[in-house]
């Protein structure tokens, strides 16, 4: 049964990964990724490496979610400028 | 050009993916890498540092090297951070704090609901940063994991307070030094290995100033003063990259 989380995990990956790339929103993009980056978490732990699965959340989906914020509330979110 | 930048992305995921099919099968037993290595890491690890979670006695063990230049790696990219975006002292950067008074421009409103909850939440989250720095020789957890969440616990009180608020208690002359120690600290342990007789970062050699502590033991407690070290440098270096982002590296008000 692990191939249907497997499938269901890739399919978020991409479709998350597509939508950052192209949503107009910095903030949008930031937020998208910090979910891509918790897929990526269950990922790991479904393979096993729960040590990389939680450097994955802490890291991934939240510090660098809080940098990116930081950062586009500073800059502006609006990718046009 | 999106059409090009299209066809090289395609090309080169397809080139990685060719690639991989000579990787050996995942989990294969006849793998090189499970004939040899990890059968002598699961049979020895244990008896040799009784640390039951293989993965930290791996990490700050048998590839000690690896991750003390990985602490080094983080310090280096925090100070890199630090020279780019802080602004310098003096009177130059009176003037260009001067120029944009935007603390003063926009007083940051109070929620005092925002508050009370980074309240509560900040010593439960605290508190689990030294749990998983403590407790990761058994359980998922180590210096990295453990600093990257001592370090957003200061910046969840950065968040909910301002950030001028969280400097005064966890000043720039406090987590640069700390930065830099916990470098130190890594980085001395080994010295210190070396100077007692043993390899460097060999823990054994430290038996030498704990007699009665089976070498085992001694190997389980020299993984512990290593990953202090580095959660004190992940953990400033966090706080300290979050600090000089969202102030524009004048360290004036806060997101």
């Amino acid at each position: 049964m692990t191939w249907v989380l497997d499938l269901f995990l890739l399919f978020f990956i991409a479709g998350t990964a597509i939508a950052a790339l192209e949503s107009k929103c910095l903030l949008t993009s930031a937020i998208i990724l910090g979910a891509y980056s918790f897929m990526m978490c269950l990922v790991y732990a479904a393979l096993g490496a729960v040590d990389v699965a939680f450097t994955e959340a802490a890291v991934g989906a939240g510090a660098g979610t809080v940098f990116f914020l930081s950062t586009i509330l500073r800059i502006g979110r609006d990718t046009s400028q | 050009m999106k059409k090009f930048a299209i066809l090289v992305t395609v090309l080169v995921g397809a080139i990685l993916v060719w690639g991989a099919t000579d990787f050996p099968q995942w989990g294969d037993p006849n793998s090189p890498a499970s004939t040899h290595v990890s059968d002598r890491y699961i049979t020895e690890a244990y008896s040799a540092s009784h640390v039951p979670n293989l993965v930290s006695a791996i990490l700050a063990d048998y590839r000690n090297f690896d991750t003390m230049f990985e602490t080094t790696v983080v310090f280096t990219a925090g100070t890199a951070i630090f020279l780019i975006l802080r602004l310098p002292l003096g009177p130059l950067a009176r003037r260009r704090n001067s120029k944009h008074p935007q603390a003063e421009r926009h007083p940051l409103p109070r929620d005092p609901i925002l508050e009370m909850a980074c309240r509560i939440l900040f010593p439960p989250t605290h508190l689990f940063g030294l749990y998983v720095l403590t407790h990761g020789h058994y359980s998922p957890g180590g210096g990295f994991q453990a600093g990257v969440i001592l370090g957003a616990s200061f910046i969840l009180l950065a968040i909910g307070f301002d950030l001028r608020a969280i400097l005064a208690r966890f000043p720039e002359g406090l987590f640069k030094p700390l930065a830099a120690l916990g470098v130190l600290l890594y980085v001395g342990l080994g010295v210190l290995c070396l100077l007692l007789g043993g390899n460097f970062l060999d823990y054994e050699a430290l038996r030498v100033l704990a007699p009665g502590i089976s070498s085992a033991m001694i190997r389980s407690h020299g993984i512990l003063i290593v990953e202090c070290g580095v959660t004190l440098t992940v953990g400033s270096v966090i706080f300290g990259i979050y600090a000089n982002l969202v102030s524009r590296g004048n360290h004036e008000g806060g997101l």
